[in-house]
């Protein structure tokens, strides 16, 4: 691979080599720690450490008095002031909570903030929270949804008379009580998609800073959607929209935890603005594990309805969704943006879909990567496996039955949506080439006639999901208050060079090196020319960040617009100079010449400074280069793919070995396929890490067991393997690019594809379940199930 | 307060600090050495790993008061000036980063385990990177970048 560009090829499709990379190996970054303003106050929380609790006395009298504090903020200090607040109230009687920027009477859950410390130096404002004293009248902690919904549960919100947050049924097509009364096979199941932590290596941090022109207050913070952020800011704290910036710098990683408006965030532009003087917090690692939002925890009951002959007629879905103790920014639709993915890659006649939302006593949910989709693809691979088994087919067999075909694209699915194109046959096809399916499945039979202590078991995801959300109409439709565009500028400075402004936000997604590909083509400049500018509301006033796959499945096609623009009106400029009609003009590779006389012509950059100075432009033609866009998808892109593992189970311990990875993903063209497979890789990683490792556990007093690195097991190298990938290219068909997205599809797929193989190991010894993560105490405790004929 | 002086990146420093103050602190928050990230505050995630007397240490677990009269080594003194050491240029060119964050950390907890063992199987990599996190890549460039530094190390 080279990073050198020739004629014969566009930078798009070339592994290019990142352009982010030189800062971050140097150490010369950005990250909002590192900013360090004179005379700024530090901020360190008191946090409660009782589920459940009224506050019945505060004393910061000691604090106050401590060294180097300048103020004690309790929550008789904002009263009725929102710390976050919900954008998506999914249902007209959804039950909305009120989230304190620090709480005034009364704490919901373990890390809730009880008061704030405003210090000189961020160890004496640590140091005074010890100071402060606070009594609470212990409350009953509800930590079990099922609990919480039953008759004379005590409530989180007891103002609001219930625990149901929202019950969603969604009229999908079809009617599943018919399909399931011809059915000849019915099989049901309980899936648990336990409750995972985002866990971003950059912890959160924000500092807030009176700064820059007039009034304006400077929010820098780790975030991933600065834009949504200043939206939201201006609304819950009443600094006006025109005087605020918030700035995103480097950000350390993402995967939905720093989509969000956290309390701590709206505290710092609240006490920047009333002291005056420069704010800063950075958590510690102990306190993102409490308080950054936490992501999946359902409970899934699961239902599919086939024919003798492996027909899937249809599937019910009934689901139970943790909101934890408060509503954050889309924590109600997070569930809900899995209900149209049920279905998956199959052809079915009915589909019934209700969520129930439901408060506990625990940290909010919200996104968390994939949002929503890869619960839904657990939920519908392990169910299609389980049919496989109660059929007596091959799970391959019975998915190529059922799946839709490559002819049968674009294909409606049952709940409405519509696939634009896809090649489940081409996608699985190399992923069995790659995997070695015959061998294996031999050795699997040789372990099982020898009775091995370890048996191998093989796993299948033959997945899709949506990326690009989304039209938006169809988000006005499900009542999410914001729309679903992305915005670009590209702008030739009078020097040659190239500012791309895009509206999205990357946190190691490699937007700078990928959309420059992009734009090279269009406007035929060199990739090393063109500087892409994001993350600043000040330097990019429009954008919808980044989020959902949606980066380049959005914000891509605003990019090829915006080019194309600034390639029209230099057109006419160049048409003019080389006195010509414009429609003489042919533009190639930066170069403008007039048909028939290639001579004749003349660069993008000569046009730039041209329109700079302005001497000589047509009649009506503004000075000035640039193309600007705002676009809205037509619809959602699906990628898709085949994934197989190949799983170790040693039925004495428990101990589960993933062997053998392959991943064959189908995301359309690829701008940047180094990029492309590095987000592939880390998906895997963290579908892996919830099949194999990771889960937030809680005791029945509602205190977080998994509260630290040490305990909460984030995958290291060693628990791991490389990983075999490959990609299918099937163009989508609704973007200009052809380009689908492929941030989460890893970890979209990858979680049931571990789980079946892991049922698959142990099946014939009657385990038909296992709970997620496949611990070793998990699988034992199947075994043992199973081995006293308790099985699911 | 106590006084230290220790050698950073090749230039001597010194500071009055209290004996609490953690080493990564004295850089980020005293030098303004901030290429040195805080990832947690468990001695779990190695993004803080700096090299002190050319070992390995993660920065958040050692006191500033031990580096006294200490060699101290950050991804910031690791490039020359006109040239990024091996490791560098092979997390580039094997796309080992995304995020960057845990890179600093990655990158000197290499340089240490290069030292010690120069041709690493993978095997190898995996068992002696596993103190250092990683949310974004999978580790699979990691350690593709591992055995590429090695390689051009070793001149092979």
């Amino acid at each position: 691979m080279t990073d050198t560009l020739n004629e014969t090829m566009g930078a798009i499709g070339r592994p290019l080599r990142r352009k982010e990379d030189a800062r971050l190996v140097t150490g010369n970054t950005n990250w909002t720690d590192n900013i360090q303003l004179p005379g700024t106050l530090h901020m360190a929380f008191l946090r409660s450490s009782i589920a459940h609790a009224k506050i019945t006395r505060i004393d910061t009298s000691a604090a106050k008095a401590a060294e180097g504090v300048v103020h004690v903020y309790t929550g008789a200090d904002f009263p009725g002031q929102p710390g976050s607040t919900c954008v998506w109230p999914v249902t007209d009687d959804i039950v909305m909570s009120h989230y304190p920027v620090i709480c005034e009477d009364e704490v919901k859950y373990v890390g809730d903030v009880v008061a704030v410390v405003i210090a000189t130096e961020k160890y004496l404002a640590t140091d005074a929270l010890d100071l402060i004293d606070v009594d609470y009248e212990v409350l009953p902690a509800i930590v079990d949804m099922e609990a919480a919904l039953a008759e004379g549960s005590p409530l989180v919100h007891s103002d609001k008379g219930t625990n149901r947050c929202y019950t969603a049924p969604v009229p999908f097509g079809g009617n599943y009580a018919e399909v399931k009364a011809k059915a000849d096979v019915v099989v049901t199941r309980r899936f648990i998609n336990q409750r995972l932590i985002p866990t971003t290596m950059e912890p959160r941090a924000v500092v807030a800073a009176p700064m820059g022109m007039a009034d304006e207050i400077t929010l820098w913070s780790a975030t991933q959607v600065p834009h949504v952020l200043r939206v939201l800011l201006a609304m819950l704290t009443g600094v006006p929209e025109n005087n605020l910036r918030v700035v995103a710098p480097d950000v350390g990683g993402g995967f939905g935890g720093k989509l969000q408006i956290y309390r701590e965030e709206v505290l710092a532009v609240i006490l920047a603005r009333k002291l005056g003087r420069p704010i800063k917090w950075t958590e510690t690692r102990s306190e993102s594990i409490l308080t950054m939002h936490h992501g999946r925890d359902q409970i899934q009951d699961i239902e599919i309805a086939a024919t003798s002959d492996g027909q899937i007629l249809g599937m019910s879905v009934n689901l139970l969704a943790d909101m934890g103790a408060y509503l954050q920014i889309i924590t109600p639709g997070t569930p809900l943006l899995g209900m149209f993915m049920y279905s998956g890659i199959y052809k079915m006649e009915a589909l019934d879909f209700t969520c129930t939302g439901v408060y506990t006593n625990k940290t909010p949910t919200d996104a968390y990567r994939g949002a929503g989709r890869p619960e839904a693809t657990f939920a519908v691979e392990r169910i299609v496996d389980e049919l496989a088994a109660e059929l007596g087919m091959d799970p391959m067999e019975l998915r190529k039955k059922n799946w839709i075909k490559h002819e049968e694209f674009p294909y409606t699915t049952v709940e409405g949506l519509t696939y634009d194109t896809g090649n489940y046959e081409a996608a699985t096809a190399r992923a069995l080439e790659l995997f070695g399916m015959d061998e294996l499945r031999a050795e699997q039979a040789v372990r099982r006639a020898t009775g091995d202590t370890v048996q191998l078991g093989i796993g299948i995801s033959t997945f899709t999901e949506m990326c690009g959300l989304a039209p938006s109409r169809t988000l006005g439709a499900l009542k999410y208050v914001a729309g679903g565009w992305e915005h670009c500028t590209i702008r030739a400075l009078p020097t040659g060079k190239i500012e791309l402004v895009t509206g999205t936000s990357p946190h190691g997604q490699g937007h700078a090196t990928a959309w420059s590909q992009i734009a090279s083509d269009i406007i035929g400049v060199p990739v090393e020319d063109i500087e892409v500018i994001y993350g600043d509301t000040g330097r990019s006033p429009y954008g919808m960040d980044t989020y959902g796959s949606r980066s380049l499945a959005v914000g891509g096609q605003a990019i090829k617009v915006a080019g194309e623009r600034l390639v029209e009106k230099a057109r006419i400029i160049a048409a003019h100079q080389l006195e010509v009609s414009p429609d003489d003009i042919e533009f190639n590779a930066g170069t403008y010449s007039v048909k028939g006389d290639p001579e004749k012509a003349t660069t993008i950059q000569a046009i730039a400074f041209a329109a700079f100075q302005a001497h000589n432009l047509p009649d009506g033609v503004e000075p000035t280069l640039s193309g600007e866009a705002t676009v809205d998808p037509m619809d959602f892109s699906y990628p898709h793919g085949t994934h197989l593992a190949a799983m170790e189970v040693d039925t004495e311990t428990g101990k589960v070995k993933l062997r053998k990875y392959v991943a064959v993903d189908d995301c359309g063209v690829q701008i940047n396929p180094m990029i492309v497979e590095g987000q592939v890789h880390g998906g895997l990683a963290q579908g892996i890490a919830q099949a194999m490792y990771e889960g937030a556990e809680y005791d029945s007093n509602g205190n977080l067991l998994t509260a630290s690195m040490g305990d909460y097991l984030i995958p290291s190298s060693a628990d791991l393997p490389s990983f075999i990938t490959d990609r299918t290219v099937t163009p989508s068909s609704t973007h200009p690019l052809g380009t689908k997205g492929i941030g989460e599809a890893g970890a979209i797929a990858s979680t049931p594809a571990i789980v079946n193989g892991v049922v698959d190991a142990i099946r014939h010894l009657g385990v038909n379940n296992v709970l997620m993560p496949t611990s070793p105490q998990n699988v034992y405790r199947a075994l043992q199930a199973a081995n006293k004929g308790g099985a699911a | 307060m106590t006084h230290i002086s220790a050698m950073v990146d090749g230039t001597h420093r010194t500071g009055e600090v209290e004996p609490r103050l953690l080493l990564v602190h004295w850089l980020r928050e005293n030098l303004g050495l901030v290429g040195t990230p805080i990832g947690c505050d468990t001695s779990n995630c190695g993004a803080c790993t700096v090299l002190v007397n050319g070992k390995s240490v993660k920065s958040c677990n050692v006191l500033a008061v031990q580096v006294d009269g200490a060699e101290v080594q950050t991804i910031q003194g690791l490039a020359s000036e006109d040239e990024w050491h091996p490791v560098q240029k092979a997390f580039k060119e094997c796309h080992g980063l995304q995020c960057g964050f845990c890179t600093p950390g990655m990158i000197m907890a290499t340089v240490d385990l290069l030292s010690e063992n120069p041709n690493p199987t993978e095997e190898e990599i995996r068992d002696g990177l596993h103190g250092n996190l990683c949310r974004c890549t999978g580790y699979h460039n990691i350690v593709k970048a591992v055995s590429h530094a090695a390689a051009e190390m070793s001149g092979s």
